[in-house]
């Protein structure tokens, strides 16, 4: 075990002659908010599919939420929680069978799912929309029970994948505020995106350029070195 | 003569109203940005005004023709990009940018200085199919397409979702040089910084416009006192700051978080009240509003909270 939600070494994947992620190390503390930026095509979907035991390193090694990413595989996928961009809800079931169908899949008791829908339904505030298909729901509460349904058995980390695509600049807000809450519980978060005032918000941020870790600190120190008044402009001189 | 009028347009599929009365303008060779979230009505939109939808109510023209009566002339006249990628994936580069030269009756050789600048950079790729293009790649080869018939008005329909900072950057260095070319461009985006690089702005949520005006005078347009503040534990500071009598709004920007207050306060009477309550490494200046703060004072946050419906 380890003190880490996430430590990995020189982890590397190649397809063919393509190295795709180039040895990368690094670690996420407990409860922290880690963010995880890089141009498109920088390895950062492949690094984090590692991450979450969906595919094996060619190289390297290390653990997540204390599992060792190339033997516990499983074990990983069943103790974390993900959420991607696309919403992997289900339209055309209601807010409650939802909740149901994913306490299924990660084998929770009839009584843990029965807590666990109340909990959220009153937490999210969805009480009157429990019966309505998840389809009718605007954006920004489909975002917050799919992030809730990926905390439905209450993993100690949770991934997120470009969480905020295209919603309401409001509605962004409000998400982050319950991901705040949610590091402030304990929580680990590991968070990608595009937006470079959400890298603000992160305790620490790692940037990927061609396969590499080409700078990892907090928002204030990577600006430091990069003489920058912000993480759009850290961004642009590192991806460049 | 105006590249593109709406005037009065709604749209409704079954019960949802997509457009709520719209009404813009677009002069020639102007670049204007139409900003706000998904679900908002930015493609219905462009559809209707690229003639592939009819609107219930209101009438438009594009490049001076009618939407509905001319639809075949505005066809020829301007370019689209849709915000899925809709070239054909299993045609090389070289053979998409030829088919739509020929669809337009030209050919690429004709227009090549006007995508010179954007194709170069995809060119070293031309054989490749369209389908294994990257992210960046798909989205220059598709501006390339839909400029090769030298269109008078451009349709891009957010074009920079999903793309990284710097291919994003790029893009906008492009539309500021097809602008000067003589081209007006109607762009959509969700990115609210992206205004900023805009000639003119249109604000849009749920279907209706919130305003319209430059960059400039939007933001001067914030009415009340705005803040920037900023100490150790955000999440903690943003809590407190909600609850504190002299707040009107605060919400969380980069790493400082905006407040607004209900009347002008002294720097040192925020400062103070905070360090009261315990909180260290405190920075605070008095701020000028951005395109985002004002999308936000007028968005309709209600509906953010408490409505179910559509």
């Amino acid at each position: 075990m380890t003190e880490h939600a996430i430590e990995v070494t020189g982890l590397t994947k190649r397809f063919g002659d393509f190295t795709a992620v180039d040895a990368i190390s690094f670690h996420v503390s407990k409860g922290e908010i880690f963010g995880f930026l890089g141009a498109n095509g920088a390895g950062k979907t492949t690094a984090m599919r590692m991450l979450i035991g969906l595919s094996k390193p060619t190289e390297g090694d290390g653990f997540v939420a204390g599992y060792n990413i190339r033997t516990e595989a499983e074990q990983i996928k069943k103790g974390i929680g993900y959420m991607s961009q696309k919403f992997s809800l289900y339209n055309d079931l209601t807010v409650k069978e939802n909740i149901r169908f994913y306490g299924g899949i990660y084998g929770l008791s009839k009584k843990q799912i029965a807590e666990k829908t109340a909990e959220i339904l009153e937490e999210l505030d969805l009480l009157e929309v429990a019966k309505k298909t998840v389809g009718a729901l605007p954006l920004g509460w489909k975002q917050r029970l799919s992030f809730a349904v990926s905390m439905v058995h209450d993993p100690d980390i949770v991934f997120l994948d470009e969480p905020t695509g295209g919603v309401d600049p409001y509605v962004r807000r409000q998400f982050w505020e319950t991901i705040y809450q949610q590091a402030d519980a304990g929580r680990t978060i590991f968070v990608t995106t595009h937006y470079m005032d959400e890298a603000e918000y992160c305790d620490r941020v790692s940037i990927m350029v061609a396969g590499s870790i080409e700078a990892l600190d907090t928002p204030k120190e990577l600006k430091k070195q990069f003489a920058s008044t912000t993480m759009d402009d850290v961004f642009l001189k590192l991806a460049r | 003569m105006l590249a593109i009028t709406v005037s009065h347009i709604s749209k409704s599929f079954g019960t949802v109203q997509a457009l709520k009365d719209i009404s813009l303008s677009v002069e020639d060779g102007e670049l204007f940005g139409l900003i706000g979230p998904d679900g908002a009505g930015k493609s219905t939109l462009f559809r209707i005004l690229t003639t592939l939808l009819l609107a219930d109510k209101g009438e438009g023209t594009v490049a001076g023709h009618p939407i509905v009566s001319k639809y075949k002339e505005i066809r020829k006249k301007v370019g689209y990009m849709p915000g899925k990628f809709s070239l054909y994936q299993d045609l090389s580069v070289e053979e998409n940018l030829s088919f739509f030269a020929t669809i337009f009756g030209t050919t690429i050789e004709a227009n090549y200085d006007l995508i010179k600048d954007i194709y170069v950079q995809i060119e070293p790729f031309k054989k490749r199919l369209a389908g294994q293009l990257s992210g960046g790649m798909k989205q220059k080869l598709a501006l390339c397409c839909a400029l090769i018939h030298k269109p008078e008005v451009l349709f891009l329909d957010e074009p920079t979702t999903g793309v990284d900072a710097v291919s994003r950057k790029e893009f906008w260095e492009m539309l500021q040089r097809l602008k000067e070319k003589g081209i007006a461009i109607l762009v959509s985006t969700p990115y609210m910084d992206e205004a900023e690089l805009c000639d003119r702005i249109a604000l849009i949520q749920n279907g209706r416009i919130l305003q319209t005006d430059t960059p400039e005078a939007l933001r001067a347009s914030y009415p009340y006192p705005l803040y920037a503040v900023k100490s150790r534990n955000t999440y903690q500071l943003l809590k407190s700051l909600r609850e504190t009598f002299y707040t009107r709004t605060v919400l969380p920007f980069g790493d400082f978080l905006h407040l607004s207050t209900k009347e002008k306060m002294a720097l040192d009477q925020i400062q103070n009240d905070l360090r009261t309550k315990g909180f260290e490494a405190i920075e605070i200046k008095e701020i000028e509003a951005t395109v985002e703060d004002v999308f936000l004072e007028l968005s309709d946050t209600e509906e953010a909270r408490t409505t179910t419906e559509r």
